[in-house]
C-alpha cells in the first residue's frame, strides 16, 4: 500500500478527535449544540467502520488497509495502523458502543450538576480516538500511547463526574493500570531493542524466520526472556481484563464512574486487555503462551466461578454487574488460551458479545439510578410493573448476558467452552469446571432480575417513575438488535475473523508437545484413526 | 406432497408472529381480539401438523430435512465446526408436533375464559405462542444445538409463565417470583449436563447433527421392510398363480409388513420396482411414478453402507464406531467409545432430569404451580416438561449402546415414579396433587426409556399430554368455580366487600381440597371429565392410560426376561415391580382427589356455591375428555381381543419406528398383550381405588377437626405426614445447597473480597508499603522532587483530590486545559508526519 495515501482507517481513527476539536470552539453555553455535535461525530465514525468492514477481505488473514509512516525514525518507531480479523470487531464494537454512550449521557443529570457539559463531551471522543487507537495501532510504540492515553480522559469521567467516592477510585483506577503498564513498557522497550523495530508485523515475521530469537527456557527460569517479556505483557492486560485476582479496581471505578463512563468501560475499556492478549502474546511469545496456557486458564476458570459467586452476594446493582464482567472475561480469557480456532474466536466475539450485554446493562442500571439516584438492589422491587417496556427490554439483556442460546452471549460462551474441551493444552476439566459457571451466571442474574423487577410494589417511591424517554428507547434499540442479530446469525462474525485467526492458530500450535503437524482440528479421514489430540 | 415438508418453518413462524402482534399490538386489540389472534396462531399449527403427517402417512416414514429460509447457517467457524439451523420433518418430530399442537390449542382457548379480566391477558398470550415457537424448535431442530435453543426458550417461557403474577400483592407475588427462579436454576444445572455432553459429542463426532441428509435412521426397519416386499412380490406371483392360501399365509405372519403403513410400504416399492424395470412403461406405471414423486425413500439404498463415516450423524457415526472400537483421545486422557458414549449419555441425563422433573432435580416443578392454571397445564404436565423424555427417545442409539447409563435411568425413572406418587397421597393442593402425578409419570416414561422402551415411552407421553392437561384445565375449573363461589359468599354477606376482598383472598385458599366437596352437583361437566382423566391416570381399560402404562410394564418384563446383559434384566425387572406400586399409588392419589373435591359434601360455603365454568373452557375439557377415553387406541396392543383388527395394532409405534431404530431393542415381542401383567396391573389399580373409596368416600374425606383420615389414624399417621411434608426434599436441599452457597458467597463478598482483598491488601499493605518506600527514598535523599514524585498513594490521593476540590472553584477547568494541552502535544507529535508525508 502506498504511504501517502490516506488510510481509511486513519479516517475513522482521527474522526473523533477532529470532533473533539470542533468542540473545543465551540461556546460553552450551547450545550444542546455540543451534544448534537458529538453525537454526530461518533456516529459518523460508526458509519466509517462500517464502510471499513464493508471494504474488508475476510479471506486475507494479514492486515489490511494498512497506512505506515516514518514517526521517529530514529528509533525505529513508526506510524503504523491496519486492521485484520482481530481488531475489525473491535474496532466496530467502539464506534457502536460510543455513539450510546453519548446518546445516554444527554439526560445525565450529573452534568447538569456539575456542568461543563463541553468537557465531557471532548473527554468521551478522545477517549474513543485512544481506544480506536489501541485497536488499530500495529507499531508496539504507537499501540503504549494510545493505552496510556485512554487513562486520561477516564480518569477524568471518572474524577469529576462520578458517585461520592470518585476521586478515590479515579486515582485506584489510574495508578493500578499505571503499574501494569510500566512492566508491559519494559517489556516492549526490550523487545524493540532486540528486534530492531517496533512494529509487530516485523518482529513476528523476525520471529518465524528465526533472525530474532527468544529463548524460552520453561516458566520462570531465568534464562527464560520469553517467559518474562509474556509476564510483562500479561500483567499489563491481566489488570485491564481484569483476570482474577487483580480484579480489586473494578468495583471501585464501575461504582463510581458516571453511567457512561461503566458503558465505556465494561464495553470497551476492558477488551483492550483481551484484545492485548490475542494480539501481543500468542504471536510474540508462543512458546510461552502454550507453556502458561494451562496457568492462565485456570486464573480464569476461578475467576468465572469467583465472580459469579461473588456477584450474587452484592448489595448494590452496580456492583453486581460489575464482579459479573470477571466472571463474563473469565470465559474470555480461558477461550484465548485454549488456543485453538473455536476458543479464540468464541473469544473475540464474547468480546463483543460482553460489550453489548454488559454495557446494556450498566445503561439500564444508569436510567434506574436517574430515575431513583440509588443504586441499592433493597431499593427496588416490583419494577417491572411499574416500566412493562423497560422491564421487557431488561429482561432480554439479562437473558442474552446469562448465555441464553439464541442471543448473541450464548454463542459466544458456547464455542469457547467447546475450543475449551477440544484443546490440546486444556481439555475437560477445565471445561467441565468453566461450565459450571453458566448456571452461577443465572443464579446472580434471576437474584437480580427478581430482586429488582419481579415482586409487589412495596416502595412508594417506585410507584411513579417515568416511562422510558425516547432518547433512551433509542439508546436500547440498537443494543436489542445487536443481541437478537449475533444470536441468530454470528456466521458474517466469525468469519472476519476466520482465516486470521487460523493463521495465528498455526503459529502458536506448533510449539504444543505432539502438534507439530496436526495443526487445526480436521475432520478424521476414516474413523478408526478418530484423535482430538493426535498424541501418537 | 413434498412441498409439504418445506412447510415446517411456519410451525415456528406461525406462533412467533402470534406472540409479537400480542405483545406490541395486544392492549389495543382487546381481550377477544387478542386471544383470537393466539387461538389462529396455535390452531394453524396444528393444522400444518396435520399435512406434514399427511406427507409422511404418504411417503412412508421418509424423513425431510428442511434449511429454513433467509437463515444462512448458525455457529460456523471455517471448517471445523458448522451447527446450522435445520429442521427435521420425521416420524418421531412430527408425533411431537401434533400432540402439541392440538393440546396447545384446547389450551389456548381454555385459556380465553380463565384469564377473562386479567390485567395482562394480551401478554399471557404472548408469552403462550412464544413457549409454542420455542417448543417446535425443541422438536424440529435436526442437531442437539438447536433442540438446546428450544430447550432453553421454552425454560424462559415456564420462567416467565409461573412468575406471570409476579406483583401480587401481600407476598404472593414474591413466593411466585421465586417458584419462576428455581424453575429456571433447577433447569440450568440440567443444561450443565446438556452442555457437557454436546461438547463432548461435538469433539467425537465432528458434527451435532442427528441425521445427515440421505441417511437413514432406522436401517434394520426398512431393510425388514424390503425384505417382507421381495417375499410379498413372491406373494403377488403365487397370487396370479391362484393361491388362495396367500390370504391364510398373511394372516399367520404377524410382521410390520402386516399393519397399514407397512402394507402402504409395498405398494410404494412395488410402484419402484415397476418403473425401474420398464424404462418405457405404461401410462399408468408413469402416473404412479409422478404420485409418489421423490418422496420415496433412495430405491438403490437400504442402508447407510455407501455413507462415509464423517458424513454421518452422531447416531450413525455411533455406530459405526462402536462396531470398529475406536478410542476418543480427551488431551488429558482417551476413552473407548463405549465409555464415551456413556459418559455423554450421563451428561445428558442431568439434563433430562431437569426439564422432565425427575430426581434429583424435580424440586421446581411443584413450586412451578405458581402459574396459572393453563400454564401448570400445557408447559408443565403436557408438553415442556416431555422434551427430557423427547431428548432420550431420539438419542436412542446412543442409550442402547450404555448399558450402565440406560440401568442409572431406570433407576432415576422408577425411584421418581414411585416417589412423587407417595407425596402425592399427602396433598391438599389440587394442583400439587397433579404436579407430583405429573412428576411420577414422567418417571414412568423415563424408566421406560432407561428398559429400551422407547416406543412406550413416547406412547405414554402422547396419552398423558391428553388426560393430564386435562386434569389441569379441570383443576383450573373447579378453583375458579371454588373462588366464584367464594365470590359470591363474599358478595352476600357483607355490605363492604371491596375492603373485605383483599383480606378474604389471603385466608380462603381455592386451590385447599379441604375447602371443596360435592362439587360434582353444581360442576357436572367438569365433575365428568375429571373422572374419565382420573380413570385414564389410573389405567382403568379402555381408558387411554391403560394402554400405556401396560405397553409399559410389559416391555419391562419382557426386557426382564430378554435383556442382553444382567444390567438389562435387573432393570427390567425392578422397573416392573416399581413401576406397578407407583401405578397403585396414582389409582389411589388419584381417587382421594375424586372424594375430596367431588363427592360427599360441599365442606364450605365457597364450594356450596361454585357455578359450572363457561363453555369456552368446558368444551376444551369435553374434546379433551373424548380423546382420554380413545387416544389410546392409536396403539393397541397385538392380541388383544382381537382390536388389532379394527384398529390396526401399534400404530404409533410402528410410524415412530421410521425415526427411532430402538423402539423395542431387548423385547423380541414387544407391543404383544400381556394378559398376566394387565390383570395384575389392573387389580391393583382397581383395588387402590376401592381402598381409597373406603377410606375417604361416605363424607369422611375429611376429619372434623380438618386432617387427613389417614393422618388421623395411629398406625398410618406417620407415613401419611411423611409424604405431606413432602419428604423434606426442598428442606435438604435448602440447608445444604442453598444456604452454604449463600453464605459462602457472603463470606467471599463481603470478608475476602472486600474486607481482606480490597480494604486491607490494597488499602492498607500495598499503600503504606509504597509509602514508606517513598519516605525511605525520599528521606535521604532529600530531594523535593523525588518526595513529590513518590511520596505514595496516600499523599496522592490528598494532591488529586486537593486538585478536584478546584473543580469546584473553577479551577479545574486551567488543569484540563492544561492537561489538555499536553494530549494535543502527543496528537501533534502523532500527525506531523501525516502531514509531512502528505
Amino acid at each position: 500500500m502506498e504511504a501517502s495515501a490516506l488510510s481509511l482507517i486513519t479516517v475513522v481513527l482521527f474522526l473523533p478527535l477532529i470532533g473533539m476539536f470542533v468542540l473545543l470552539f465551540m461556546k460553552d453555553e450551547r450545550v444542546e449544540n455540543i451534544k448534537w455535535t458529538a453525537l454526530g461525530f461518533s456516529l459518523a465514525t460508526f458509519v466509517a467502520s462500517l464502510v471499513l468492514w464493508a471494504g474488508f477481505d475476510n479471506s486475507n488473514p494479514d492486515l489490511q488497509m494498512v497506512q505506515r509512516l516514518n514517526w521517529l525514525p530514529q528509533y525505529n518507531i513508526s506510524y503504523y495502523v491496519g486492521i485484520d480479523g482481530l481488531s475489525l470487531l473491535l474496532v466496530i464494537l467502539t464506534t457502536f458502543i460510543m455513539p450510546l454512550a453519548i446518546l445516554s449521557s444527554f439526560r445525565a443529570h450529573v452534568i447538569e450538576e456539575r456542568g461543563r457539559a463541553k468537557l465531557y463531551f471532548m473527554f468521551m471522543l478522545l477517549l474513543e480516538w485512544a481506544m480506536l487507537g489501541v485497536f488499530v495501532a500495529q507499531d508496539l510504540f504507537l499501540f503504549y500511547i494510545f493505552w496510556e492515553v485512554t487513562l486520561v480522559p477516564m480518569y477524568f469521567l471518572i474524577g469529576i463526574w462520578g458517585a461520592e467516592q470518585r476521586v478515590y477510585a479515579a486515582v485506584k483506577f489510574f495508578l493500578y493500570t499505571m503499574a501494569g503498564s510500566i512492566l508491559m513498557l519494559l517489556a516492549i522497550l526490550f523487545l524493540g531493542n532486540a528486534a530492531g523495530t517496533f512494529a509487530v508485523p516485523d518482529i513476528i515475521a523476525s520471529i518465524k524466520s528465526g533472525e530474532l530469537v527468544l529463548p524460552f527456557n520453561g516458566l520462570l527460569n531465568p534464562d527464560s526472556v520469553q517467559s518474562f517479556l509474556f509476564l510483562g505483557f500479561f500483567i499489563a492486560f491481566a489488570i485491564k481484563v481484569p483476570i482474577w485476582p487483580l480484579h480489586s479496581w473494578l468495583p471501585d471505578a464501575h461504582v463510581q464512574a458516571p453511567t457512561a463512563g461503566s458503558v465505556i468501560l465494561a464495553g470497551v475499556l476492558l477488551k483492550m486487555g483481551t484484545y492485548g492478549l490475542v494480539r501481543f502474546n500468542l504471536p510474540l511469545f508462543p512458546e510461552a503462551s502454550v507453556a502458561w496456557a494451562p496457568y492462565v486458564a485456570a486464573l480464569a476458570v476461578i475467576g468465572i466461578l469467583y465472580g459469579a459467586w461473588v456477584s450474587y452476594a452484592q448489595k448494590d446493582v452496580k456492583k453486581l454487574v460489575a464482579y459479573s464482567s470477571v466472571s463474563h472475561l473469565g470465559f474470555v480469557v480461558l477461550g484465548i488460551f485454549a488456543l485453538n480456532a473455536q476458543g479464540i474466536e468464541g473469544g473475540i466475539l464474547q468480546m463483543v458479545n460482553h460489550g453489548i450485554s454488559t454495557g446494556g446493562l450498566f445503561l439500564l442500571v444508569g436510567m434506574l439510578y436517574e430515575r431513583r439516584h440509588t443504586k441499592a438492589l433493597d431499593a427496588f422491587g416490583g419494577i417491572w410493573k411499574v416500566m412493562p417496556l423497560y422491564g421487557g427490554i431488561s429482561l432480554i439483556v439479562v437473558l442474552s448476558s446469562m448465555g441464553l442460546p439464541g442471543l448473541n452471549g450464548f454463542v459466544g460462551e458456547f464455542t469457547i467452552l467447546l475450543g475449551s474441551m477440544g484443546s490440546h493444552v486444556l481439555g475437560f476439566f477445565f471445561t467441565l469446571f468453566a461450565t459450571l459457571g453458566v448456571i452461577l451466571a443465572a443464579v446472580y442474574m434471576l437474584y437480580m432480575f427478581q430482586k429488582v423487577y419481579m415482586g409487589d410494589v412495596d416502595k412508594e417511591e417506585n410507584r411513579n417513575l417515568p416511562q422510558l424517554h425516547w432518547q433512551e428507547i433509542a439508546v436500547l434499540v440498537p443494543i436489542l438488535i445487536a443481541i437478537i442479530l449475533i444470536g441468530l446469525q454470528p456466521a458474517p462474525f466469525f468469519s472476519t475473523m476466520n482465516s486470521t485467526v487460523n493463521e495465528l492458530v498455526e503459529d502458536v500450535q506448533v510449539y504444543i508437545p505432539g502438534q507439530a503437524d496436526t495443526v487445526v482440528f480436521e475432520q478424521p479421514a476414516d474413523a478408526a484413526s478418530v484423535v482430538l489430540n493426535s498424541g501418537e | 406432497m413434498e412441498s409439504y415438508a418445506q412447510l415446517v418453518p411456519l410451525m415456528i413462524l406461525i406462533p412467533a408472529v402470534g406472540a409479537i402482534i400480542n405483545f406490541f399490538w395486544g392492549a389495543k386489540l382487546g381481550e377477544a381480539l387478542s386471544s383470537r389472534v393466539a387461538i389462529v396462531a396455535s390452531a394453524l399449527t396444528f393444522v400444518i401438523a396435520l399435512l406434514l403427517f399427511a406427507f409422511l402417512n404418504g411417503s412412508h416414514g421418509q424423513p425431510v430435512i428442511v434449511n429454513p429460509p433467509l437463515l444462512d447457517g448458525w455457529i460456523r467457524i471455517g471448517e471445523s465446526v458448522e451447527i446450522p439451523w435445520q429442521m427435521r420433518v420425521d416420524t418421531l418430530s412430527v408425533t411431537m408436533m401434533l400432540f402439541v399442537s392440538f393440546v396447545g390449542t384446547m389450551i389456548h382457548v381454555y385459556a380465553s375464559g380463565y384469564m377473562h379480566g386479567d390485567s395482562r391477558f394480551p401478554r399471557f398470550f404472548a408469552y403462550l405462542n412464544m413457549f409454542l415457537a420455542f417448543m417446535f424448535i425443541l422438536v424440529t431442530g435436526n442437531n442437539f444445538l438447536m433442540m438446546f435453543v428450544g430447550w432453553e426458550g421454552v425454560g424462559v417461557c415456564s420462567f416467565l409463565l409461573i412468575g406471570f403474577w409476579f406483583d401480587k400483592p401481600g407476598g404472593v407475588g414474591w413466593k411466585n417470583s421465586n417458584a419462576a427462579k428455581k424453575a429456571m436454576i433447577a433447569n440450568r444445572v440440567g443444561d450443565f449436563g446438556m452442555l457437557m455432553g454436546i461438547f463432548l459429542m461435538f469433539w467425537t463426532f465432528g458434527t451435532l447433527d442427528y441425521y445427515r441428509p440421505g441417511e437413514i435412521a432406522n436401517v434394520h426397519f426398512l431393510e425388514e421392510t424390503v425384505h417382507e416386499a421381495h417375499e410379498a412380490e413372491s406373494h403377488e406371483a403365487e397370487d396370479a398363480i391362484g393361491g388362495a392360501e396367500s390370504e391364510a399365509d398373511g394372516h399367520e405372519d404377524a410382521a410390520p409388513a402386516e399393519d397399514e403403513h407397512g402394507s402402504l410400504m409395498l405398494t410404494s416399492l412395488r410402484a419402484q420396482e415397476h418403473s425401474e424395470e420398464a424404462i418405457a412403461a405404461e401410462g399408468e406405471d408413469d402416473h404412479a411414478d409422478e404420485e409418489h414423486g421423490s418422496s420415496h425413500w433412495p430405491p438403490e439404498y437400504t442402508n447407510n453402507d455407501h455413507i462415509a463415516t464423517e458424513n454421518l450423524g452422531v447416531f450413525g457415526q455411533a455406530e459405526r464406531m462402536l462396531e470398529e472400537g475406536v478410542e476418543v483421545d480427551f488431551g488429558p486422557f482417551s476413552l473407548p467409545i463405549e465409555t464415551v458414549i456413556v459418559l455423554i449419555t450421563l451428561f445428558l441425563l442431568l439434563g433430562a432430569t431437569g426439564k422432565s422433573a425427575q430426581i434429583p432435580l424435580f424440586v421446581w416443578l411443584p413450586d412451578a404451580m405458581a402459574g396459572p392454571t393453563p400454564v401448570s397445564a400445557l408447559i408443565h404436565a403436557a408438553t415442556m416438561v416431555t422434551a427430557g423424555v423427547y431428548m432420550m427417545v431420539r438419542s436412542n442409539v446412543l442409550y442402547v449402546n450404555a448399558d450402565v447409563t440406560s440401568f442409572i435411568v431406570t433407576i432415576i425413572g422408577a425411584a421418581t415414579a414411585i416417589m412423587a406418587g407417595y407425596i402425592a397421597l399427602g396433598q391438599w393442593d389440587i394442583k400439587r396433587v397433579l404436579a407430583y402425578s405429573t412428576i411420577s409419570q414422567l418417571g414412568f416414561m423415563v424408566a421406560a426409556v432407561g428398559v429400551g422402551a422407547f416406543g412406550a415411552a413416547m406412547f405414554h407421553m402422547v396419552t398423558h399430554a391428553f388426560f393430564k392437561a386435562l386434569l389441569f384445565l379441570g383443576s383450573g375449573s373447579v378453583i375458579h368455580g371454588v373462588e366464584h363461589g367464594h365470590h359470591h359468599v363474599s358478595h352476600h354477606g357483607h355490605g363492604d366487600h371491596h375492603d373485605d376482598h383483599d383480606h378474604h383472598e389471603e385466608e380462603f385458599d381455592p386451590q385447599d381440597m379441604r375447602n371443596m366437596g360435592g362439587l360434582r352437583r353444581n360442576m357436572p361437566i367438569t365433575y365428568l371429565t375429571y373422572l374419565i382423566g382420573t380413570l385414564a391416570l389410573a389405567g382403568i381399560i379402555p381408558f387411554a392410560g391403560f394402554w400405556s402404562k401396560d405397553e409399559i410394564l410389559a416391555d419391562s418384563w419382557l426386557a426382564g426376561l430378554f435383556g442382553q446383559s444382567a444390567l438389562q434384566q435387573v432393570g427390567g425387572y425392578i422397573a416392573l415391580g416399581v413401576l406397578l406400586v407407583a401405578a397403585a399409588f396414582t389409582a389411589f392419589y388419584m381417587w382421594r382427589q375424586m372424594e375430596l373435591v367431588f363427592y360427599g359434601k360441599a365442606r364450605t360455603e365457597a364450594a356450596e356455591h361454585a357455578p359450572e365454568s363457561v363453555p369456552s373452557m368446558t368444551i376444551p375439557l369435553i374434546i379433551l375428555g373424548f380423546f382420554s377415553i380413545f387416544i389410546g387406541f392409536i396403539n393397541t396392543p397385538k392380541g388383544f381381543l382381537g382390536l388389532e383388527n379394527i384398529f390396526g395394532a401399534g400404530n404409533l409405534i410402528h410410524f415412530i419406528e421410521w425415526s427411532v431404530a430402538n423402539v423395542h431393542p431387548y423385547m423380541p415381542q414387544g407391543g404383544v398383550f400381556n394378559p398376566l401383567i394387565a390383570i395384575i396391573a389392573l387389580t391393583l389399580g382397581v383395588g387402590a381405588i376401592f381402598l381409597a373409596r373406603s377410606i375417604y368416600g361416605n363424607g369422611k374425606a375429611v376429619t372434623s377437626n380438618g386432617r387427613d383420615p389417614l393422618a388421623a389414624r395411629p398406625t398410618t399417621g406417620a407415613v401419611w405426614n411423611l409424604a405431606n411434608a413432602r419428604l423434606y426434599w426442598d428442606e435438604i436441599y435448602f440447608r445444604f445447597i442453598e444456604n452454604p452457597y449463600n453464605r459462602a458467597g457472603a463470606f467471599l463478598a463481603d470478608q475476602l473480597d472486600w474486607n481482606f482483598w480490597h480494604d486491607f491488601v490494597h488499602n492498607s499493605v500495598l499503600t503504606r508499603g509504597f509509602n514508606a518506600l517513598g519516605n525511605f527514598l525520599s528521606s535521604p535523599v532529600d530531594l523535593g522532587i523525588i518526595d513529590g514524585a513518590v511520596n505514595g498513594v496516600g499523599r496522592l490521593v490528598r494532591w488529586f483530590s486537593g486538585r478536584l476540590r478546584l473543580v469546584q472553584t473553577g479551577y479545574v477547568r486551567m488543569y484540563a486545559i492544561t492537561v489538555l494541552v499536553g494530549v494535543v502535544f502527543v496528537i501533534v507529535i502523532i500527525i506531523l508526519p501525516l502531514i509531512q508525508a502528505g
